[in-house]
Formats: structure tokens, sequence, C-alpha cells
């Protein structure tokens, strides 16, 4: 609802503002070349999209994603203390985290999903636990280690080499998720249960 | 850097196929179930983009979001962030779609290998949809009160804006 709010504003906005600003005949031209370009937008995305879910498929399948999760195992280990002594949260906490890295998001939520429900468990409040906020931190800080979309977005805007962001993307989300993690260990002390 | 980048893409699929190869699994229908969900991720968000799109190039012919920057330029540029990529930084943790019409928004007008368009592709690439993922996880989990999640949440997201910007700079000058 809210979104609804902000779009239909948008679009009053650029009315208003475009008349003001003597571009309204720019503004109508633009509605019609949004719609074009979103649809080309989504033939050229297509390919890369479907050439990685292919890939990612392919890793789960292999089980390098369950490699991961074990690989991961002793530093969550370390961020989620409660959830260490419980096989069933630290394995869907596991799996969550390795699928975040590896870009497979249809995996990543149920499985985020399942060790929220479950550290939830283990806490028995009714408000969110510390590490129960940690997790939905680190969800909500991107750690994906080939961010395809975005590489798919560069290609299809004339981008020479799409995938030279990724180490920049690498040390920005590493610094964002290492931001979000202190910011969740430093606020437990001072937020209410 | 550029090496990394060209190098990165061959050597994860020839690694993962052979990798899935060595232990017995079928390549070929693995690669096609996982095209078959990248068309299906593609209608998902088709519908989105075709209706967010328009908006967004309808707010830039108008010149408000020029405007909009030129007004948040003097504030941003203290912090080093292009006020170009303010309209990206608002919309990334309400919207995963918006995010990405206005980050191709931004990209096109700004050139894909252009100071602007790198940082908004690195801003997109290192978030999330922070209050979609804060509203899918705690009410799988029936929490009423959320705590400290989204302020610390936020932190993170404008640690990655900030950090995004820097990486850039850091390198490519």
């Amino acid at each position: 609802m809210l979104f609804s709010l902000i779009i239909s504003l948008i679009v009053i906005f650029s009315l208003v503002f475009g008349t003001l600003n003597g571009s309204l005949p720019a503004v109508s031209a633009a509605a019609a070349e949004g719609a074009k370009d979103a649809v080309d937008l989504c033939l050229s995305l297509c390919g890369m999209i479907c050439l990685w879910s292919g890939v990612m498929e392919l890793m789960r399948r292999s089980g390098l994603s369950e490699k991961l999760s074990r690989l991961l195992r002793p530093i969550l280990g370390r961020l989620f203390p409660t959830a260490a002594k419980d096989r069933e949260a630290m394995d869907a906490l596991s799996s969550n985290v390795s699928a975040n890295l590896l870009g497979l998001g249809n995996a990543a939520t149920p499985a985020g999903i399942r060790a929220a429900v479950r550290l939830n468990r283990l806490s028995g409040l009714s408000s969110a636990s510390n590490e129960l906020c940690l997790l939905v931190v680190m969800n909500t800080a991107s750690i994906q280690l080939i961010p395809t979309t975005v590489a798919s977005l560069r290609a299809s805007l004339g981008a020479s080499a799409p995938f030279d962001i990724l180490p920049a993307v690498w040390l920005s989300s590493l610094l964002s998720v290492s931001a979000g993690i202190l910011a969740a260990k430093l606020f437990e002390r001072f937020s209410r249960l | 850097m550029k090496l990394i980048g060209e190098l990165a893409v061959p050597l994860i699929i020839v690694f993962v196929m052979t990798y899935a190869l060595i232990r017995g699994k079928d390549v070929f229908s693995g690669m096609t179930a996982g095209a078959k969900d990248g068309l299906k991720t593609i209608f998902g968000i088709a519908p989105a983009l075709i209706t967010l799109l328009p908006c967004i190039y309808m707010l830039r012919a108008s010149g408000a979001l020029d405007a909009l920057c030129e007004l948040l330029r003097p504030l941003l540029s203290r912090i080093g962030i292009p006020s170009e990529t303010v309209p990206l930084m608002l919309i990334r943790p309400l919207s995963g779609s918006g995010a990405l019409a206005v980050g191709s928004d931004i990209i096109k007008s700004n050139g894909a290998d252009s100071f602007i368009g790198r940082c908004a592709a690195v801003m997109l690439g290192s978030s999330e949809t922070t209050f979609y993922v804060i509203a899918v996880y705690f009410g799988a989990a029936g929490i009423k009160k959320s705590r400290h999640a989204i302020p610390a949440a936020l932190i993170a997201d404008i640690v990655g804006f900030m950090a995004s910007v820097f990486c850039v700079r850091l390198f490519w000058g």
C-alpha cells in the first residue's frame, strides 16, 4: 500500500513539476519510452539470468552448496552461540548463509525462515532474540559471491566487462555485513527484550 | 581488476560443471532446470519493471530528479557520495524491482562504465531489500517486537552504500 502511494506520488509530482518546468512533452514521451525499455531490459537480462540460474542449480545438485555450508559452520557457531548447540538451527542457518553466498535465492529464503522459526522457538520469546536479530541483519545485508542480476544489467546497458565490479561488490558487501553484525552486537546490550 | 572480472565467469562455470561431472551428476539437465527457474524469475520481475520504469523515466524527464540531485549535492559531496545515486539509495531497502528500475535508469543515463554507473551497480549488488526481508522473517517466526533489527539493518545499508562509492574510487580512481 505504501509502495502504491509512493509510485502514484511520483507520477503526480512528475506531471506538476513537468508543467512548471515546461518539460511536459518530454514527460509524456518518457512514459512510453520507459515501458519499451523495460521490455528490452527483461529480454536482454533473460539470457544471462537463465545461464546463471543453470550454474547455480548445478551447484546445488552437485553438493557444492552443501559443502560450503559445512565450511561455514565453525564461523557461524561463534556468531550464534545458542544455535550452535542445536543441530536443526545450525543446519538451517548454515544452508541459509551458503545459499545467500552462492546467490541461490530460492533456497536461501526457506532455509532462513526455518532458522528464524527454530531460533525463536529456542528463545521462547514473542520479541526477537539477539540471535534472531543477527540472522535478519545478515540477510538484509547482501553477501553474494556472484551478483548475477547486476552483472546482467550492466551487460545489457553496454558495460565493456560487466563482471569487473566483482571485487568492489565483495569488499563493500563485506564492510556492510560487518557493520551490520557490529551494530547488532552493540545494540543488543541496550535494547530491551 | 579487469582480469578478475574477465576470468571469474568462465572459471566458475568450468569449475561447477567439472565438479558436477566428477560427482556423476547430469550436468545438462541441471543447467536446463536452472534455466527454467531463470525464466520464472524474469516472468516474476517483468510486470513490476514495466510498471515502474515509466514512472522513473517520467520523473527524470520532468527535471525533478536532476533538481533533487542538485539540491542534495552539497550535503552528499561532503561524505563523497555522488548525488545521482540518491534515488537508488532511497528505494533499495523498500523494493527489489524498484531498485532494479532506478538502477538501470541511473546506469543508462550515466553510462555503464562511468564512475556513477559503477557506483550504482556496486550499491545494487551489495545490498538487499531490507524491509521485505525483515517482514518475511519476522512474519514467519511470529515476532511482534523487532527490537534493534531495523536500526542495525539500516546501518548495514548505509555503510554498504558509502563503502560502494569508496570501493569504486579505490579500484578505478
